[in-house]
């Protein structure tokens, strides 16, 4: 599509907007892809009406306003890019508009202190513990909260988990086949830090040593995401630092943290981190990728048959091109039975801090999901990501069915040690 | 908001009507950017007592109009009217009723193409008509611009599926054109409505053939090192006596856009690969599969494949319906052009597209459902470049004016539209562009639906450059 973008004058950040604008040919093949669209069935909420307001915005033919709120509407989920035929990046165009347009907008004192109240929690595992626990007593007076604060309350757990603080260095079980690098990530560790334990178990069963390198931090994306380019550039420069060591692979155990640091090189374009934030992206992977790819040991067969479904992160589907290995990973887990999930390719709502801050739509995808899981018969769900582990169990929940939500590493972890399924999540 | 908006408003519940800029700017396209318009305002109908009722609207106040479903028109064919009204349809999506014993589906004109099938799938029944656009192209535009597909080889165009329509006159009045019975009483009113491209009314309820889905398909893809050995395979294959699905060609640079786009395995470094589909009972499948594979070995191809799967069947077919905006990862700009030519000229016309190209210095990639002569080429082209789109255009027009001479079409299934009306003259006389316009002035004297495309000339809308005169009498105003 052409364009008349001033490129020069928005430097390395306008390079990227413009050359993804140029490969969109606006043929519509987007929609049926996009959950916004489907849920709102307006153009402006579909990727090429949002491609068209940004391209207006950034040519200086619409007001930033106007084309505001139906930006804001778009989970980043990137549905869209799997189903564009002509590779359109929608996923570092969104970002990087984000980041573009978020210091020069317009916003409220309440939504000002809100962001900031997230972008300085949910990253920091202390501090959001205690938030956490500030919220839990937040529930008491629930129902007399605006609706933006009900949101972050209804997500939370009836209970906290103990903290559980992570060694430097866990080393492989038997002979040592891989040494990896690994990324904690910040809410899974205080919402399910048996995330992490199921992963680490997994992998030095398997032979690998992991090392959790200290001086490491958020990865960034959510403040990517969410238009906070300085931030993400803060946190992307100390993890360039705390995994630049010599190591097999970078491994992460959550979707959007895998693809956050995946992105470091359009965060770091035109920056002189450019070449090292390359490297270290191309030594990232999914644990699901890099387990299949060392060829896993060999799983005991459950004690009955069990039904399972594989919800897809579209952080790692979409954004990441990964389904076929978490889905390899389950099959080779005897007494496993996969199921489908209908319309599996749609965002549940979770998407970072999407169903903080758009409660309503993330709210008619969490129960949409819900209830297709509940269709496809399954008796667990299993997931690659704390966002959409969240969501799906706060909706299941609402609708009444409390079935078992695991990742995917917590299933692998629990057939090795031969655990009851029944039990509930851990 | 001016007062014939704030009425229109109030005939919808809140929240149908659209008229701000960030609103209306995503609404200025549809698949074919080459033209923006911005609409006065576009508006959401859920039901045909809505779609009337903005119908009747639009006759009152003079203002023309334009009805989509999502928009993907390759002829500008659901561009909006600069100052008109948008009537977006895509929220009427249901499936009204499907009867697997009549073999019928009733949908509202919002649903989408692929999911007819879909809701068919589980009573072994398909719906045949299959432009590439399906995934996302809908049945009221399908029907409005007589969309055909790969499969239309075998099974004919969106006309040859549809049964019955229920319809909003331009004047707001609602007709039944056809039954849901194969026989029809008195003219075929349905098939004039058929590829109308908008301008008779809007379908609000239309009643789809089902078909039982083929029981085998025996899917062959064959590389050429040259475009014009299989277009002659082409003619081959039909002088053999055979009736395939489906058959397809690409040449080489449609094929490297599908593979950068599905990696759907195809041969890089073939200069044209042809795609053969056999359906049917599987005693008759593979008995004309033995016979096809020796015409294909006379044609000269330099490598067979035989799809294996139903995955590798699909995965072919994927890389094959992504081909047209896959091309826009070989270029930022291009035109898709639909021309049609006796199956018999093809080699002929394949061989004059290649010299326009090298004439007009401008890449031209070919796709086309070869089977029934439909031409697709892709002239690509950088708008950047100072006067490239115009000859682009004219290099379009040069293929067109070629498609007519050499006894064929101007459309094959992507219909005039703003991109085609020029050329209607080729293909039509004055008398019959006089009766056309006589039909369509006896249903729209205004001529309010879908103003200024298909016939050729320039509209009192689109020469209109001053204000509307509703704009001067203070009833209408664009902010």
């Amino acid at each position: 599509m052409q364009h008349k973008i001033d490129v020069e004058q928005l430097g390395p950040q306008g390079e990227i907007m413009a050359h993804a604008i140029e490969a969109c040919v606006h043929c519509g093949f987007c929609l049926p892809a996009c959950p916004t669209y489907q849920v709102l069935g307006e153009e402006m909420d579909s990727p090429r009406g949002r491609i068209f307001l940004m391209k207006e915005v950034l040519e200086g033919n619409l007001q930033m306003e106007e084309a505001q709120p139906y930006l804001d509407k778009c989970l980043g989920c990137q549905g869209c890019v799997t189903a564009c035929p002509s590779g359109v990046p929608y996923g570092e165009l969104i970002s990087t508009y984000r980041g573009w347009s978020e210091p020069q907008r317009h916003r409220s004192p309440f939504q000002k202190l809100f962001r900031i109240g997230l972008q300085e929690t949910l990253p920091y595992p202390a501090r959001f513990r205690a938030a956490a626990r500030l919220g839990r007593l937040g529930k008491l007076v629930q129902p007399l909260l605006p609706p933006m604060l009900k949101a972050p309350l209804e997500l939370l757990p009836e209970a906290l988990p103990q903290s559980e603080p992570l060694p430097e260095i866990i080393p492989a079980l038997g002979e040592r086949r891989a040494r990896v690098a690994f990324l904690a990530g910040c809410a899974q560790q205080v919402l399910q830090p048996g995330f992490n334990r199921a992963t680490l178990r997994v992998l030095a069963q398997n032979g690998v040593e992991v090392v959790i390198p200290k001086g490491q931090s958020c990865c960034g994306a959510l403040a990517l995401h969410t238009g906070e380019r300085g931030r993400a550039l803060q946190f992307a420069r100390t993890n360039l630092k705390a995994f630049a060591g010599d190591y097999d692979a970078i491994l992460t155990n959550a979707a959007g943290c895998g693809s956050g640091l995946k992105e470091y090189p359009v965060l770091f374009h035109g920056e002189p981190e450019q070449a090292q934030a390359a490297q270290l992206a191309a030594r990232v992977k999914d644990v699901s990728v890099f387990l299949l790819e060392l060829g896993l040991k060999e799983v005991p067969p459950l004690k009955r048959p069990l039904k399972v479904a594989y919800h897809d992160a579209c952080h790692l589907a979409h954004a990441q091109g990964v389904r076929a290995e978490p889905r390899q990973l389950l099959r080779s887990i005897p007494g496993v039975e996969l199921v489908e999930i209908p319309e599996g390719e749609l965002c549940c709502g979770s998407a970072g801090t999407y169903n903080l801050e758009q409660p309503a739509i993330a709210a008619t995808l969490g129960e949409r999901k819900a209830r297709h899981i509940l269709a496809s018969g399954a008796e667990v769900v299993v997931t690659g990501n704390i966002g959409c582990f969240t969501q799906i169990q706060t909706h299941l929940k609402k609708l009444g069915r409390e079935l078992l939500v695991l990742h995917t590493l917590e299933l692998l972890e629990r057939a090795y040690a031969q655990a009851a399924l029944q039990e509930g999540p851990s | 908001m001016n007062p014939a908006l704030t009425e229109l408003e109030r005939l919808f519940p809140p929240g149908r009507l659209l008229h701000k800029p960030g609103e209306l700017v995503p609404y200025e396209s549809d698949a074919l950017t080459a033209f923006r318009a911005r609409p006065l305002a576009v508006v959401l109908p859920e039901s045909h007592a809505e779609v009337q009722a903005a119908v009747r609207w639009c006759a009152k106040h003079q203002i023309p109009y334009v009805a989509r479903g999502s928009g993907t028109s390759l002829s500008g064919g659901s561009l909006p009217i600069d100052g008109g009204l948008l009537i977006g349809l895509n929220r009427m999506n249901r499936l009204l009723r499907l009867d697997p014993v009549e073999r019928i589906a009733v949908v509202q004109p919002g649903f989408i193409n692929l999911q007819v099938s879909n809701a068919a799938a589980p009573y072994g029944l398909y719906y045949a008509p299959d432009p590439s656009s399906q995934p996302v192209s809908t049945i009221g535009g399908n029907l409005a611009f007589n969309s055909g597909g790969a499969h239309c080889l075998k099974y004919g165009m969106t006309s040859n599926h549809v049964l019955a329509a229920k319809v909003v006159l331009p004047d707001g009045e609602t007709v039944e054109l056809g039954s849901e019975s194969l026989e029809n009483t008195g003219p075929d009113w349905l098939g004039l409505f058929a590829g109308s491209e908008g301008l008779l009314g809007i379908a609000t309820e239309i009643t789809l053939r089902l078909l039982p889905k083929p029981e085998t398909y025996h899917t062959v893809l064959a590389a050429y090192d040259s475009l014009a050995k299989a277009g002659e395979a082409v003619a081959a294959v039909v002088a053999s006596g055979l009736l395939p699905g489906a058959m397809e060609i690409m040449d080489s640079l449609a094929i490297e856009a599908a593979e950068a786009a599905v990696k759907a395995g195809y041969p890089l470094e073939a200069r044209a690969l042809l795609i053969v589909e056999l359906e049917g009972e599987t005693p008759q499948v593979e008995a004309e599969a033995r016979y096809l594979e020796e015409v294909i070995q006379k044609s000269g191809a330099y490598e067979v494949r035989v799809a294996r799967s139903n995955e590798e069947r699909l995965k072919i077919w994927k890389g094959r319906k992504a081909a047209f905006s896959a091309v826009g990862r070989l270029s930022p700009d291009y035109i898709v052009q639909d021309g049609v030519v006796p199956r018999s000229r093809l080699g002929q016309a394949l061989q004059a597209i290649e010299e326009l190209s090298a004439r007009y210095s401008l890449r031209v990639a070919n796709v086309f459902h070869a089977g029934d002569g439909n031409l697709h080429p892709l002239i690509l082209y950088n708008g950047r470049l100072e006067g490239e789109l115009h000859r682009a255009e004219e290099l379009a027009g040069e293929i067109l004016k070629l498609c007519v001479a050499l006894g064929g079409s101007i459309t094959g299934e992507h219909g005039v539209g703003m991109e085609k009306k020029a050329y209607m003259t080729e293909m039509f006389r004055e008398a019959d562009l006089a009766a056309m316009q006589r039909i369509r002035l006896a249903l729209d004297p205004q001529e309010l639906a879908n103003r200024g495309k298909m016939f050729p000339g320039e509209t009192p809308a689109q020469s209109f450059h001053g204000a509307h005169p509703l704009e001067k009498a203070g009833v209408i105003s664009r902010e």
